[in-house]
């Protein structure tokens, strides 16, 4: 294992390489230019030994890789924003065709007005696609992400597209120390890509069919048991990580100081830094605060959630995503989580962050101190809420 | 070795689907694969082709096959053949089947990016002049005149007022290592072809016109026969662009009647002689041109 100065592209670069992908499909598209400039990179001092296809549009990066893991080849592609819109269409197509394709989604707000930086709207627009989604806290998960992305997907129990998240800028572009692991352990945890679901010369099949009526739902079935599947397999995976790297990871969530927690505040991607440093300073004048990052938004952590929350007084969702007409998605997921458990807890939800708004610490702590109030409020942080 | 009716494959590998009596695009489809053989997989975008083939558990094709998104033809078709090149595996052929609509309107962009990057691909355009599958609307290979339902005939608009896009010089226009047109009517010709381009490194376009007895109106019985007049009459060539160079692969001594050809199909019935004219007119242009750019070999 080497220590490299990394940005979160160039951390997630490094994860795939060692994945060793045999097709990789990528168009440009900041903020996850980089990522595929350093692959194509790698494969042109042959570090890593890929098809590199320059397609002509996100939408043929996704079918150009529905194509290659069709015939069993491990595919890799990346995107952004408009570009994960523009290939929307084969989002569907590949989970419904349980081709496990991994994408990066460097996170970026959607058109119009136009803007370049980071916000959750593009991925979170597209959660129903039947897609595994994890978002990053930092380059250091980011790589891991990209190593363990291929073992949970290509799971037969799972065979299911995986998007690993990371924020636009924020994350894609911010520069950490990043544990690299080496080739030997990256092979050691990571099995060659095998597949029943593919093309076969010696044994022709028809994939992508049509399915009417009578068939579509056990179909459409299979992949929701697909995508439930993939909660056992992501704990079996970071377990497996943790005994070749020596890094653990908590499965759909991250609970931080929640335990004894009056007051937590639920999150996701690289927002959650600045949100556990908050905790740890309030913490320290003696107020009972936690932090729940959620890891996974699909699957969605149902249990997890309702655990961690269990016996707290009031609990707020802080998100960068706007349902526009309700609610933040994350809100209306988290409080489905509520209700199933029987919770009836004030839970708030702030939206921050939109078009790559700074979050400070300081609105943070403001957060914390509303919980307080133990009320209901839904708020766009700055501007105020949406009244009816 | 040349392949013919006589030495064609009698293996049936698109056999059992549900296209309609007569339908031009399916002859198409069959022969090319009796052609490309049973080491081919086929990717077919939303269109009639996968709509009659794909219908879970009823599936026909006896070769690997696959439906791609309506634009993603040329795409998919890059990822099958460098997924299955990165595994050591290249004694196989990558073939698409679009219609129309598939090629020369939500499809082109990705075929324009696969030929850019010479994949080493076989797309077939099987053209039936509109969207078919969907009931027979204009798409940008329907011929000026054409009644669809989408450009009615009547008083004031007597049909599609548009001409057909010339698919052809569009690839050929990439420098692409190998295009063609042909059409069903004259069969050995596209058998040919299709054999030609499964022995050529790089990406390959074959133009085949496959009419379309339900949106042409015409009889069931009659789809080779039209298909071999509108190359007889002049409205389609047969042709190929290799090595930069065009080459007419048959001049026909005597036009037939463009006349009688579109008056026997009810999507030109209303065509007044003043639209006749238009269309010899831009015929006889077309022939002018091709006389001038082509090297013709008879």
């Amino acid at each position: 294992m080497a220590q490299k100065f990394l940005s979160g592209n160039e951390a997630f670069a490094e994860g795939i390489r060692l994945a060793r992908p045999q097709v990789i499909s990528a168009y440009p598209i900041t903020p996850q230019t980089i990522v595929v400039e350093r692959l194509s990179e790698m494969v042109e001092e042959g570090s890593l030994k890929a098809e590199f296809i320059h397609v002509e549009s996100e939408h043929s990066a996704l079918s150009c890789a529905m194509g290659a893991s069709s015939v069993g080849a491990r595919a890799f592609t990346a995107t952004s924003s408009q570009g994960l819109l523009y290939m929307a269409e084969c989002l569907t197509y590949a989970s419904g065709g349980r081709f496990p394709i991994v994408m990066m989604n460097a996170n970026r707000s959607t058109a119009l007005p136009w803007n370049i930086y980071g916000d959750q709207r593009d991925s979170i627009s597209l959660l129903d696609s039947g897609w595994i989604q994890a978002y990053a806290v930092d380059a250091q998960e980011a790589l891991d992400l990209a190593l363990m992305s291929y073992h949970i997907a290509e799971n037969s129990l799972v065979s299911t597209p995986y998007m690993a998240n990371l924020d636009g800028f924020v994350l894609t572009h911010t520069y950490e120390v990043v544990d690299v692991p080496t080739q030997e352990q990256a092979d050691a945890f990571l099995p060659k890509f095998k597949t029943e679901n593919k093309l076969d010369l010696d044994n022709p099949r028809n994939l992508g069919f049509s399915a009417g009526p009578a068939h579509n739902i056990a179909f459409k079935y299979k992949e929701h048991i697909g995508l439930l599947n993939a909660k056992q397999v992501i704990h079996q995976v970071e377990q497996k990580f943790a005994e070749i790297f020596g890094r653990k990871y908590t499965g759909l969530t991250e609970n931080y100081q929640t335990e004894d927690a009056d007051y937590i505040l639920i999150t996701l991607g690289s927002i959650a830094g600045i949100v556990k440093e908050t905790v740890d300073k309030l913490r320290e004048n003696g107020e009972k605060v936690g932090l729940l990052r959620i890891r996974y938004l699909r699957p969605f952590p149902n249990e997890e959630i309702a655990l961690a929350v269990k016996n707290a007084r009031a609990i707020a969702v802080l998100e960068k995503d706007i349902s526009f007409g309700n609610e933040g998605t994350v809100y209306t997921n988290v409080n489905s989580s509520l209700q199933k458990s029987g919770n009836t807890l004030p839970c708030s939800n702030y939206i921050g962050g939109l078009g790559g708004k700074n979050i400070s610490a300081v609105e943070i702590e403001n957060i914390f101190d509303e919980l307080k109030k133990e009320e209901v409020k839904i708020e766009f942080i700055g501007i105020g809420g949406g009244e009816e | 070795m040349s392949i013919n009716a006589r030495t064609l494959n009698e293996d049936e590998l698109f056999y059992g689907h549900k296209a309609c009596a007569g339908c031009g695009g399916s002859l198409a489809v069959r022969i090319a694969l009796k052609v490309l053989g049973e080491r081919s997989i086929a990717v077919l975008p939303a269109g009639c082709m996968s709509a009659v083939g794909f219908n879970f558990p009823q599936l026909c094709f006896g070769n690997n096959a696959i439906i791609s998104t309506f634009a993603g033809t040329a795409s998919m078709l890059t990822g099958i053949e460098a997924g299955l090149r990165a595994q050591g595996i290249t004694d196989f052929q990558a073939v698409g089947f679009a219609g129309d609509g598939g090629t020369a309107d939500i499809g082109l962009q990705a075929l324009s990016g696969a030929i850019d990057r010479n994949d080493n691909i076989l797309y077939i355009c099987y053209d039936n002049e509109a969207y078919m599958n969907t009931g027979i609307q204009k798409s940008s290979l329907t011929p000026f005149g054409a009644r669809t339902t989408t450009t009615p005939a009547g008083k004031n608009i007597h049909g599609n007022i548009r001409p057909k896009k010339n698919m052809f010089e569009i690839v050929a226009a990439h420098d692409i290592p190998y295009a063609a047109t042909a059409s069903i009517g004259y069969m050995n010709d596209f058998i040919n072809k299709v054999e030609k381009a499964s022995r050529i490194f790089g990406t390959k376009y074959i133009h085949v016109i496959a009419p379309c007895p339900t949106g042409w109106g015409i009889n069931t019985d009659e789809t080779v026969e039209v298909a071999k007049e509108v190359v007889d009459c002049g409205l389609w060539y047969l042709a190929e662009y290799e090595n930069g160079q065009f080459t007419l692969n048959h001049q026909p001594k005597e036009f037939t009647s463009v006349s009688d050809y579109l008056k026997r199909q009810g999507r030109f019935k209303h065509l007044s002689d003043e639209d006749i004219q238009t269309i010899i007119t831009s015929r006889d242009a077309k022939w002018e041109a091709i006389h001038k750019n082509f090297k013709v070999v008879n």
